[in-house]
């Protein structure tokens, strides 16, 4: 029972360390962790796509490579089957143009998927609850291996089998 | 040791098997007042947790720092360093920060539960105790089990977080990863559920250890040699079943 | 009569100890229980704590028969009794003072004042109220085992158990033992049950002794009746002749032959 204030004090700033350490892993790491009171800054967009592939809540939203904000929501839309994704935008990031161009890329070769805005050129800007038109969809490996086979044993192209609604989206396959 | 070779064998290991599953039983049984003892349990938790912080951190660091190598170099042939910061939480997070821990736990803070408690058993303390009217379950048992068990999560989470500085300290630091890219990943990919995961495997584990160490230390033969023996035991136990249970939480989590 | 052992019998692991025992303790007395090692003195002890169990037979203490009892019953009856080990058997986290007060702080709810006197009464009576700072692994044996005695009366039980007090001890100490145990018996009004095989020590503080031998009572009575029995088992005990009954030579082939063996081949 001597050394009794030392041990009590020891043992107080162990625990007090485990918790600080707890409490960092489960709101800090994880992108749907507790968060802390008080929502992020910036303004929202909306955009709808055929196909998200694996593209999370909290997935990057990118320009010109540059992280922008975030995807802040995903929904599917059971009038016309496709999925609603809202991003939030940073506040600095004004200068949106109406008709820029959404797409679904993938990080490096096996990373996750974000998404990535290409300005268009018109002058008036996207304002909070804007609607970004011109979307593309993610690529789905199973589907382009597909289109592949297809166009191969029929023998000159013609988009036939299945494939993902692809028809409303502009144009195919960036790469 | 009993009756005919392999059979004697399996009946004594389900014997043991009940007989620790009882011992658990009733130690739960003592835990409820023994928490109620701050002064029986706080030297408890700084035995099994503050004295283990320091060999806990070095580790952590160590590990952190190998997976940031490690990974780095794995995800470069792919082009995907920026999914350092994702492969090395989620390495850490999952599995390396509870069972690294809990090896660790039952070296550390195991073999000296085991070593005390058997200790004790050999000078006949805990005979005393029980000529005394005081159980030894109710005031040496619990308070250590409880210790052990409230420590390790505490214990894990402290290696998570620094075994992630570490590898920044490696990737970002020295081999150029983006640090932007290291966080803004791992906290894009890392969800509640993952830490959730590493959270209730440290705390299995640390019933496991600190159920195995208490026993074995009750149940020491009062000899020095009995003690040396039971410590032995300890560690290994705990290591296997430490890395059985990770097995299957592993499966019930995916 | 304190403590009442009727024909009992106990088995180890098919190894009999006691075939069919019979020891009475009376209260107010020191009965003393003698034998050569091995007899199984500390294990009647075990049987009168409520350790073990007999396999036959009835053990009562204090008019209750402990097979009958549960556990908390059990634990009821000990804190009448005191036990002082071989070694003391003192919690070594705890100094001395701690030591002496952990019954008193774990079966009462004393005020803190209180416990202080108490304690530090207890420890005067065995002699030992200056060392009531000093840690248990700073004592010496005698020292750690009066601190022991001083524990085991701190609640005042009706009985005390001493399980071979008298062990390692230097002459001086020796006769301080003595000197409390049979001071501490009539100062209290107590009973006490002394295991040892220190026949001389024994026969100048018991009242009444058994003599253990072969899983059986050989012997009972006054210690100066026994000494005067015309049982050759008993007499090589109270003597302490080296043949006799236990006998000097473990049995072993013939001598002549197996010295030699060797010369044959």
């Amino acid at each position: 029972m001597r050394a009794n204030r030392t041990l009590e004090i020891g043992t107080g700033l162990f625990v007090l360390l485990g918790f600080a350490a707890l409490l960092f892993l489960t709101t800090q790491l994880p992108a749907n962790g507790v968060k802390f009171a008080g929502a992020k800054a910036g303004y929202h967009l909306n955009a709808e796509f055929d196909n998200i592939g694996d593209l999370k809540v909290g997935s990057p939203v990118t320009m010109a490579g540059v992280r922008v904000g975030e995807v802040a929501g995903i929904r599917f839309d059971s009038k016309d089957y496709k999925a609603v994704v809202s991003l939030r935008i940073d506040p600095q990031y004004k200068q949106i143009p109406e008709d820029s161009f959404a797409s679904i890329e993938t990080q490096g070769l096996l990373g996750g998927k974000y998404i990535g805005i290409s300005p268009g050129g018109v002058d008036s800007y996207l304002k909070d609850g804007g609607r970004i038109d011109q979307t593309q969809s993610a690529i789905v490996l199973e589907s382009l291996i597909n289109k592949f086979f297809a166009n191969y044993s029929s023998k000159g192209g013609g988009d036939t089998q299945s494939q993902p609604a692809d028809k409303q989206t502009k144009v195919e396959s960036k790469k | 040791m009993s009756n005919g070779g392999g059979n004697g064998f399996i009946l004594e290991g389900v014997r043991r098997l009940g007989a620790v599953a009882l011992f658990l039983v009733r130690l739960l049984g003592e835990c409820v007042p023994a928490l109620g003892r701050p002064r029986l349990l706080v030297p408890q938790i700084y035995n099994a947790g503050a004295r283990s912080l320091i060999i806990i951190m070095l580790s952590g660091l160590f590990v952190g720092m190998v997976l940031g190598l490690q990974g780095y170099d794995l995800l470069q042939r792919f082009g995907s360093v920026d999914a350092l910061g994702t492969a090395v939480a989620l390495g850490l997070l999952k599995e390396l920060a509870p069972v690294v821990t809990a090896l660790l736990f039952a070296g550390r803070a195991g073999t000296a539960l085991t070593s005390e408690i058997g200790l004790m058993r050999a000078t006949d303390q805990l005979t005393a105790m029980e000529i005394m009217a005081v159980d030894p379950l109710r005031y040496v048992a619990a308070p250590r089990f409880l210790g052990g068990v409230l420590a390790m999560p505490l214990l894990t989470a402290i290696f998570s977080v620094v075994g992630l500085y570490g590898a920044q300290l490696i990737g970002v630091q020295l081999l150029g990863v983006d640090k932007g890219a290291f966080w803004s990943q791992m906290q894009g990919s890392v969800g509640l559920r993952n830490v959730t995961e590493g959270v209730v495997k440290s705390v299995v584990f640390g019933i496991a250890c600190s159920l195995i160490a208490v026993h074995e230390g009750y149940n020491a033969a009062p000899t020095a040699e009995g003690v040396a023996l039971a410590t032995t035991r300890t560690v290994v136990a705990s290591s296997v079943i430490t890395l059985l249970l990770d097995y299957v939480l592993t499966a019930a989590f995916l | 009569m304190v403590v009442d052992v009727r024909g009992v019998h106990y088995a180890v692991g098919g190894r009999p100890i006691f075939a069919g025992v019979d020891v009475q303790v009376r209260r107010g007395r020191i009965t003393a229980i003698m034998g050569p090692s091995g007899t199984g003195k500390t294990t009647l002890l075990k049987l009168i704590t409520a350790q073990i169990a007999a396999d036959r037979g009835e053990v009562r203490v204090c008019g209750q028969d402990l097979a009958a009892l549960s556990r908390s019953e059990i634990y009821v009856l000990r804190k009448r009794m005191g036990m002082l080990f071989q070694n003391g058997a003192l919690l070594t986290d705890l100094d001395v003072f701690e030591n002496v007060a952990f019954p008193v702080r774990e079966h009462t709810d004393l005020p803190e004042a209180l416990i202080h006197k108490l304690v530090l009464t207890k420890l005067q009576a065995v002699g030992l109220r200056g060392a009531a700072a000093l840690m248990p692994g700073e004592l010496s044996g005698g020292m750690a085992r009066r601190v022991a005695l001083a524990r085991a009366i701190v609640l005042d039980p009706e009985m005390l158990i001493y399980d071979e007090p008298f062990v390692g001890l230097d002459p001086i100490s020796l006769g301080v033992i003595m000197r409390l145990i049979k001071h501490t018996n009539e100062a209290l009004g107590i009973t006490s049950i002394v295991v040892s095989h220190d026949v001389r020590e024994l026969a100048t503080i018991a009242d009444d002794s058994y003599l253990l031998s072969g899983g059986r009572v050989a012997a009972a009575g006054p210690p100066a009746q026994l000494r005067a029995s015309d049982s050759a088992a008993v007499r090589q005990f109270m003597t302490g002749s080296e043949d006799g009954p236990v006998a000097f030579h473990y049995p072993a082939p013939d001598y002549a032959a197996q010295l030699f063996a060797a010369d044959e081949s």
